[in-house]
């Protein structure tokens, strides 16, 4: 039996509505109109235990409500729902003992308190017993170097210490899926690069299950084996990434350094995507025109000083997908 | 009059912008329900309970019961608390901002805290009007309900006065306003002047009720001017030269408040520019 | 770890924050004791013009209001989790994180905050307390000490769950509902003169819908050992406090039906 389970996932949400001013406050007071917004219709995925999985799609599509329901905040409105056996909502306590979530824009330490003071309070709050806490919080401490940052309060660290931090205090119960939800978000370049080394790394090493939603698609190409695309509440995709970006986009691109000023290029199949001085970058289709031949024929009528191959950027490939499913932003 | 409209323009934008928080007001309105209700309940119970020192009372129990309602519809138009957009300014470090307009500081944040009182107090005032003094003589408890003035004289003497006491009150404001600006925070400041006031104004208690031999320190200090002259000007306790005795008080303390409180701004002002605050 | 550890874990975790600024809590704890004077600054003034008020002297007025004072101070230390609940948990959605805890939320929200400065007004609700005591002359014994307690802990249920109903209606308004100062801060007032003081439909409530007489005012009279001039029988003096309890446990069922929409509407 996979560790989650989701089969037909439904949610709606009943949205109150009313009509501005004093005279609308006081008809909403006799009589609520209310609108109904499908959340989520249908949704249905599993996932083996030690897989890591990204989940993505537009704001709105329904991955919070999603992984709300999966942590046991939310109830759905039908489908199944199970996590390691239990289904969530109504096994709360013992579920969030086993899951560890991490909310990029929300802290789960206290604010006026040091790092090490938050790590013990959890640890009473998860009733994690002392030895196996202390052991696994130095091996954690380690793994996500936060000695340096232990005896200071929260709320003086940076971003990407905290979010390090974060990851630690999620994961001090030994839990057996985290839930990161946009971990990356706000952070700089070299704290992205680390939150990502260390979601691998306890990924692999530890066997943690990992669900990761994420606007950044970096985070996706870097860690996620699998992704599923979730658009108006619906799963649009579930595959591995390269085979998403293959089926979305047969596009290659081409970047050509001319000796001089770019030429007009006028072929058929071939779309110039951006031009700047002596370099032109091309966009085709290499089923319609191969791309020894593009390339053979450019050389020929031009004079040409470098040539690359490229595939267009991961943002791109998503919007693109968003796009073809009429999935995009509301 | 061209001088005047930057700071006309000031006074109407905060007046109408805080007419907006009926929530606020509607909740106030509750608070004061209660708070006037269980005090007219105790005060008519002690009047009831010594006939001889009822009879003897510097008011009666119903200049009491209508002193109660004014003073819990006019709470907003004491100085409580600093006000909060100065508090914020001063945080933020924007005052800087209202030191370049061209426009004397300390006449714009006073037209400013004018207004903030004002519109918190009028629709408290008018929902109260309408809860003490319709409701409850409609449903025959007009014994325990807001009474009009007794005389014309009365009616007109408060209507002079209550214009004064907002303009005393505003000037305290501004006190407070820049001991904010001076300690950089409205924490302390609210809590200390919160007791004062509501003592002192008379909100807790009518002044005239303390023991006699504190009557007349506790008629000439400046807080009586922001609420208890005016209340006791429209039960008609204060009348003849009493009420022009009245009326003098609060002028004298408006005066008297606005130039110290001139002096120190501009005390604090040099500071925070020294300091390039 | 147990639940009791748990709260005296975070109490401490809590002190340890605050004393960070121990400058702030102090300054606070001593406003909130010169504040609190004002509250009998009025009934002294009143006795002192008028004497007494059927038959209650100054000192009488002190134990009730100490009494009553005292409970809601005691309560005030561990409960401004449920106080600000709406707007800084609700509104923000940090009620998710605390769901997302093996613990029962309300024992969360218990161990939010321990407020220092609260101690200000505890003492001056003990001093009026025993002042009072003492000038009408409270033979105190150990039954009576015990009677105080019993009287203290329905009066802080009581205001505890006043604290939880506030934080139950703040599922459906996602707003803190100040208009309960009224019940909890205006309660005090009320409660400071006995409820024979009171009309009956204002006593009705106070004894019926929100019960602060039977925490403030049926005790108090067996601990002054007067009996009820309203016609109570003796032995629901003593028993009054119970109410407390009851009402705790009835907010309590608010809270969960508060929880269970929240958990279906997910905000």
């Amino acid at each position: 039996m996979p560790q989650i389970l989701v089969e037909d996932l439904a949610k709606t949400y009943r949205v109150a509505e009313r009509d501005p001013g004093l005279l609308g406050a006081v008809k909403g007071l006799v009589h609520r109109r209310h609108r109904t917004v499908q959340a989520l219709r249908d949704v249905s995925f599993s996932l083996e235990a030690g897989e890591l999985l990204g989940f993505i799609g537009p704001n709105g599509a329904g991955k919070s409500t999603t992984i709300k329901i999966l942590s046991g905040i939310l109830k759905p409105d039908a489908g199944t729902v199970l996590v390691n056996g239990r289904v969530p909502f109504t096994d709360r306590i013992a579920h969030v003992s086993k899951i560890g979530v991490v909310f990029g824009q929300r802290t789960q330490l206290w604010w006026d308190l040091p790092v090490s003071e938050g790590f013990d309070l959890l640890a009473d709050i998860y009733r994690v017993e002392p030895a196996r806490y202390r052991a696994n919080r130095d091996e954690l401490v380690a793994l996500l170097r936060l000695e340096r940052v232990l005896d200071q309060p929260v709320r003086q660290l940076s971003l990407g210490q905290r979010m390090r931090a974060e990851i630690a205090a999620a994961l001090l119960h030994e839990p057996d899926i985290l839930f990161l939800d946009e971990p990356t978000i706000g952070l700089d370049a070299p704290s992205k690069l680390a939150v990502r080394e260390v979601v691998r790394r306890l990924n692999r090493e530890r066997g943690v299950t990992v669900l990761l939603t994420t606007h950044d698609m970096h985070d996706i190409e870097a860690l996620a084996q699998r992704v599923i695309v979730i658009g108006h509440g619906q799963v649009l995709a579930d595959s591995p990434f390269e085979t998403l970006r293959a089926n979305v986009l047969a596009e290659r691109r081409l970047v050509v350094d001319f000796a001089h000023e770019a030429p007009e290029i006028v072929m058929a199949g071939v779309e110039v995507r951006r031009r700047q001085g002596q370099t032109l970058e091309l966009a085709f289709d290499p089923a319609r025109t191969p791309t020894p031949n593009l390339i053979a024929a450019l050389a020929a009528a031009h004079e040409v000083v470098d040539i690359h191959v490229g595939e267009p950027a991961i943002e791109e490939v998503i919007a693109r997908f968003y796009d073809l499913h009429g999935a995009g932003e509301a | 009059m061209d001088a005047a409209r930057p700071y006309l323009a000031a006074f109407s934008s905060r007046f109408l912008l805080m007419l907006q928080y009926r929530a606020a007001a509607i909740a106030g309105f509750a608070t004061q329900c209660w708070w006037g209700g269980i005090k007219v309940m105790i005060y008519a119970a002690f009047f009831a309970a010594a006939p001889a020192a009822a009879a003897a009372s510097p008011m009666t129990l119903a200049q009491v019961i209508t002193y109660t309602w004014l003073a819990q519809a006019l709470l907003a138009l004491t100085p409580w608390s600093a006000d909060p957009e100065v508090a914020l300014s001063v945080r933020t470090g924007s005052v800087a901002f209202d030191r370049l307009r061209p426009v004397d500081t300390y006449s714009l944040w006073y037209v400013r805290g004018a207004a903030w009182m004002a519109s918190r107090a009028l629709p408290r005032a008018a929902l109260m009007l309408v809860g003490a003094g319709l409701v409850l003589p409609l449903v025959g408890l007009s014994d325990w309900a807001w009474k009009p003035p007794p005389t014309l004289a009365a009616a007109a003497a408060f209507a002079i006065s209550l214009p004064l006491a907002l303009a005393l009150s505003s000037a305290f404001l501004m006190i407070v306003n820049i001991i904010v600006a001076a300690t950089l925070t409205d924490r302390g400041v609210n809590v200390l002047f919160n007791s004062l006031i509501i003592v002192f104004s008379g909100n807790l208690l009518p002044l005239a009720l303390y023991p006699d031999w504190a009557r007349t320190a506790l008629l000439v200090q400046p807080f009586a001017g922001m609420m208890d002259i005016p209340l006791r000007l429209y039960v008609g306790q204060l009348s003849g030269t009493g009420a022009l005795l009245g009326l003098g008080l609060q002028a004298f303390w408006t005066v008297t408040l606005i130039l110290l409180g001139r002096w120190a701004m501009a005390r604090v002002m040099r500071r925070l520019e020294v300091q390039g605050g | 770890m147990n639940s009791f550890h748990l709260i005296l874990r975070y109490f401490s975790a809590s002190l340890r924050s605050q004393l960070q600024y121990p400058g702030s809590a102090i300054m606070l704890g001593i406003g909130a004791f010169l504040t609190t004077i004002i509250d009998m600054l009025a009934a002294w003034a009143l006795f002192d013009r008028f004497g007494q008020v059927q038959g209650w002297s100054l000192g009488h007025i002190a134990v009730f209001y100490g009494v009553v004072s005292t409970s809601f101070a005691l309560t005030d230390f561990f409960t401004r989790g449920f106080d600000v609940f709406g707007g800084e948990c609700v509104k923000t959605g940090a009620f998710d994180r605390i769901l997302l805890r093996p613990r029962s939320p309300a024992l969360q929200l218990v161990g939010y905050e321990f407020r220092l400065s609260r101690f200000g007004r505890l003492a001056q609700a003990l001093l009026v307390l025993f002042v009072g005591a003492a000038v009408v002359g409270v033979a105190w014994s150990p039954d009576k000490a015990l009677l105080l307690v019993w009287t203290i802990a329905g009066g802080v249920a009581l205001f505890t769950g006043l604290l939880v109903l506030q934080a139950s209606f703040a599922f459906w308004t996602t707003e803190s509902l100040e208009v309960f100062n009224v019940l909890t801060y205006g309660g005090i007032q009320a409660a400071q003169f006995p409820l024979s003081l009171y009309a009956a439909w204002f006593r009705n409530f106070l004894i019926f819908v929100v019960p602060l007489g039977c925490v403030a005012y049926y005790p108090v009279l067996a601990i002054l050992e007067q009996p009820d001039p309203l016609g109570a029988p003796d032995w629901w003096l003593p028993t009054a406090p119970a109410m407390g309890f009851l009402f705790l446990a009835a907010s309590f069922l608010a809270w969960r039906a508060g929880i269970a929409r929240y958990t279906s509407t997910g905000s």
